[in-house]
């Protein structure tokens, strides 16, 4: 037939697409994801502008290199990539060292998708897969907090950045004392956990709070998610499970114990909970494809986190929390199969 | 529930919203002239083709019958101009294989006078005279399946019908015919809805139509008659609205059972196109001669609705819209969410090509340019699916070659290819076209491993045979024991039963 007609192609239906292609997603995200990161380099000055470059550049090379290895095409095209470093520099103190910083992304991108086979199979978010990594090999570095505008951070480096390769960072308690006034070098929820003091709800919203880079502007990362889920780039359903499940559970515990438990917008503005539940647990796919599953994945990330918190030796829980769910997601889904058209109950 | 009813639009779950295209709504159906010459295949319907009644180098006049049906699910067919039978041959169809097809060359003096034609008394008839009288007409269902009216309409006697109802919705973008149709045609179609209900028996019928064709809805909502039994509903605009179960659960609230046909609810769905001509063939006693096409897309100069003789040449029609150097362009029969690419442009128009879509090149290289992701488990594609399948799992399983897992566990079976699926896919997966390969594997292994029970069970019969024969005492062969042994008729059987297993259930199947 072809031989008679060349010209005429055959292709099956459906002759029509919706035109969102898998590139446009995640162009989307990294446009959304870009107030964040601008507002963390005005908080944080020179040294997160230095880390989030770093660390995204060693996520684009790295997964550059594991193409050429493996022979096959660049898969840079599709901005997962940049993705991953920004979330995952977004998720680091900003002075954390630079070479720290490479070792996060390498095992971002090797440990956390490259291994599994590459976009779509991987298991856990690759960012929190290199956020693990460096958590447990460098637990000092990892919770070495430098304060939020400092008047110098646009003139001069915290000295932590530059750290010589495999040398541990320097300590800069002294120099961020100077740097900042009354700066006590812990975050809003070690404070709470470890002084009960509470940090009042205004500077989470002004950014005035000791945290990772991108944690801090909870309004940009809404703003983020809306846009995102507006256009239909993200499941609403994660941040809506997540953010609802830890403010009812916190809100409970709240109820139970006024003096010892915080209310539910100190919890959900704290830590890292908003960046997760918007851009981290929402990583298509390491979540489940069925709607019902989603609302499991999105609570169950909820609930642990605020456990963690509450009851575990650690101040953040939403980094094990969706590492958990990430875990789960192929028995969520299993358990979760939509139901068949006209299908009985019985059958 | 009543005023839930009464907020909420009429629909279906999930289901897609491409753009609607559908340009070509508003002008009124006009008429193509005949071709030189016209090319009916036999087999334009499903079932059996039907049998030529014609020799070649005899003259036919518009409307005589030139093929019968063959046997109950097959229809005859109709000259559609006056002419001369050139031929009877193979000719290439649209689906690429050559099939049998009749040549006639048209005279240059037809003219659109249908002239073969018993006008007929529709009141005296019962409905069996009814569904007889259908399959004279030689119609089949217009939408695109092209399954015999007649019978579609003849419904099981343990099934009784109380709906009829009429698919109006025109869910395929860019196509407009059935829109033009119930606009111009209303008439025709009540008269048609009318002999349907009496063929089925069903007490009333529900006119389903998207809610993006308000004229319709006026238009056939004042014509109905008093008395209720023919109503008009308003459905909302989403594909795959016009798909049988969609439709019967968006306009009448029934869920078909999986795997069961809207006669299990006690309803039966037909197309208006169908309908309507129906409406206007039946009384007048003529067969179907020609169908109303969408000629439309970007490739296309005039685009429009087209009453087209049945058997007129593609390149004719494509020739006639407008279509400049065609061979360069993508041509769909049928919409762009189900249609079907030719092969050649040499085939006709036959009795189920509802629209001939022209893109072009561009928009094809541009489609064609897009990379190919693995699953990312966006979910779209399962909040897509009307069916309530799992297409992202089915594909990855399909990516496997794990046929037999997607239709034991996965319901590969109630998939109805309406590409809903694959339209959403961000990674550009061919889902519902792994999903057909799937299915045609499937149903070739079934096949198979009928086909090898069926051999193994006559092989077992013919040994049974020959015992019996040598059953009776025979006292030569009994004392010599040479010619039957039980021992080892019995093993023998064992044999065959063991077989059984060894019937590989999955073959390696070659890519
Ligand atoms: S083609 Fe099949 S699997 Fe895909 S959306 Fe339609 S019914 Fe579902
Ligand atoms: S739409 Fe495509 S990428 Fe998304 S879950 Fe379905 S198959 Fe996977």
């Amino acid at each position: 037939m072809t031989a008679q007609t060349p010209q005429i192609q055959l292709r099956t239906s459906p002759h029509m697409k919706r035109g969102v292609t898998v590139e446009r997603i995640m162009l989307n995200v990294v446009l959304a994801l870009l107030p964040i990161v601008l507002f963390s380099i005005w908080q944080y000055g020179l040294s997160a502008l230095a880390l989030i470059v770093t660390v995204t550049a060693t996520c684009v090379v790295t997964e550059r290199l594991f193409n050429r290895a493996s022979r096959s095409a660049s898969t840079l095209s599709d901005w997962s990539a940049v993705i991953t470093g920004l979330l995952l520099a977004l998720t680091l103190p900003p002075a954390f060292p630079l070479w720290m910083g490479v070792v996060a992304g390498v095992a971002a991108i090797g440990l956390g998708k490259v291994l599994f086979g590459g976009i779509g199979f991987n298991v856990f978010n690759p960012a929190l897969v290199g956020r693990a990594f460096v958590q447990a090999a460098f637990p000092v570095a990892i919770t070495t907090w430098v304060p939020a505008f400092s008047p110098t951070r646009f003139s001069e480096f915290v000295p932590t950045t530059f750290t010589v390769p495999l040398m541990m960072p320097p300590d800069i308690s002294e120099w961020a004392r100077q740097a900042l006034d009354g700066f006590t070098g812990a975050t809003p929820l070690a404070r709470w956990k470890f002084e009960n003091e509470l940090t009042p709800v205004q500077d989470f919203l002004t950014g005035a709070v000791t945290a990772s880079a991108g944690e801090t502007s909870a309004i940009l990362i809404l703003l983020g998610g809306f846009y995102l889920a507006a256009r239909k780039f993200l499941d609403w359903r994660i941040p809506v499970a997540v953010l609802g499940s830890a403010a009812v559970l916190a809100w409970a515990f709240h109820l139970h114990d006024p003096g010892h438990f915080p209310e539910p917008a100190f919890v959900l503005l704290s830590g890292g909970l908003m960046l997760g539940a918007v851009f981290m647990a929402t990583d298509m796919a390491t979540s489940p494809v069925t709607p019902l599953g989603v609302w499991l994945y999105g609570i169950l990330i909820g609930v642990v986190t605020v456990s963690i918190r509450y009851f575990g030796g650690l101040t953040e829980g939403i980094m094990y929390a969706i590492l958990f769910a990430n875990a789960l997601v192929p028995l969520i889904d299993q358990y979760t199969q939509p139901k068949v058209f006209g299908q009985r109950r019985s059958s | 529930m009543n005023l839930f009813s009464l907020t909420r639009r009429k629909t279906f779950a999930r289901g897609v919203h491409p753009a609607s295209h559908k340009s070509t709504a508003g002008t009124p159906i006009r008429r193509m002239p005949f071709a030189p010459r016209i090319l009916l295949p036999l087999a334009q319907h499903i079932g059996k083709p039907a049998v030529p009644i014609v020799s070649v180098g005899q003259e036919v006049v518009r409307g005589q019958p030139i093929a019968r049906a063959d046997g109950f699910l097959s229809v005859p067919l109709h000259a559609p101009v006056d002419g001369v039978v050139e031929a009877i041959e193979l000719r290439p169809s649209a689906r690429g294989p050559w099939t049998e097809t009749i040549v006639i060359r048209t005279f240059e003096a037809s003219t659109q006078e249908v002239r073969w034609s018993e006008p007929r008394d529709m009141d005296a008839l019962s409905a069996r005279e009814i569904l007889q009288a259908i399959q004279d007409t030689g119609m089949v269902g217009l939408g695109g399946a092209a399954f015999p009216s007649h019978a579609k309409l003849s419904v099981p006697e343990d099934k009784p019908i109380h709906t009829l109802v009429v698919n109006g919705c025109e869910c395929e973008p860019y196509l407009t015919c059935d829109h033009r149709l119930m606009l111009e045609r209303s008439a025709d179609l009540m008269r048609g809805i009318g002999y349907a209900m009496r063929a089925v028996g069903a007490r009333q019928a529900v006119i389903g139509i998207e809610d993006n064709k308000p004229d319709a809805i006026a238009s056939l909502a004042a014509m109905v008659p008093e008395g209720g039994q023919i109503r008009v509903v308003a459905v909302k605009t989403k594909y795959p609205q016009g798909a049988e179960k969609m439709l019967v659960k968006a306009a009448l609230g029934l869920k078909v059972p999986a795997g069961g046909l809207p006669a299990d609810v006690g309803a039966v769905v037909n197309n208006v196109g169908t309908l309507a001509m129906l409406g206007s063939l039946l009384p007048q006693g003529q067969g179907m001669t020609e169908r109303v096409v969408t000629v439309t897309g970007p490739g296309i100069k005039r685009p429009g609705d087209y009453w087209v003789p049945l058997g007129t040449p593609m390149r004719t029609v494509l020739d006639w819209a407008g279509a400049e150097s065609v061979s360069e362009r993508e041509i769909i029969l049928g919409g762009p969410m189900m249609g079907q690419a030719v092969a050649s442009l040499d085939v006709p128009v036959t009795k189920g090509v509802s629209g001939i879509l022209v893109f072009d090149q561009r928009k094809i290289q541009e489609e064609e340019a897009r990379k190919r992701y693995p699953c990312i488990k966006c979910g779209e594609c399962v909040k897509a699916c009307p069916m309530g399948l799992n297409p992202s799992m089915l594909g990855m399983l399909a990516g496997a070659r794990e046929y037999d897992l997607m239709g034991t566990d996965y319901h590969l079976g109630d998939c109805f290819e309406c590409g809903c699926c694959t339209y959403v896919c961000p990674s550009n997966i061919p889902l519902v076209q792994q999903f057909r390969v799937a299915k045609a594997i499937l149903r070739e292994r079934a096949q198979a491993i009928h086909e090898a029970l069926a051999a193994e069970q006559a092989a077992a019969q013919a040994e049974l045979a020959q015992v019996m024969e040598h059953l009776p005492i025979d006292d030569e062969s009994h004392l010599t024991g040479q010619r039957f042994d039980f021992g080892h008729a019995e093993g023998e059987g064992r044999k065959l039963g063991g077989s059984r297993h060894k019937i590989n259930p999955h073959p390696t199947d070659k890519p």
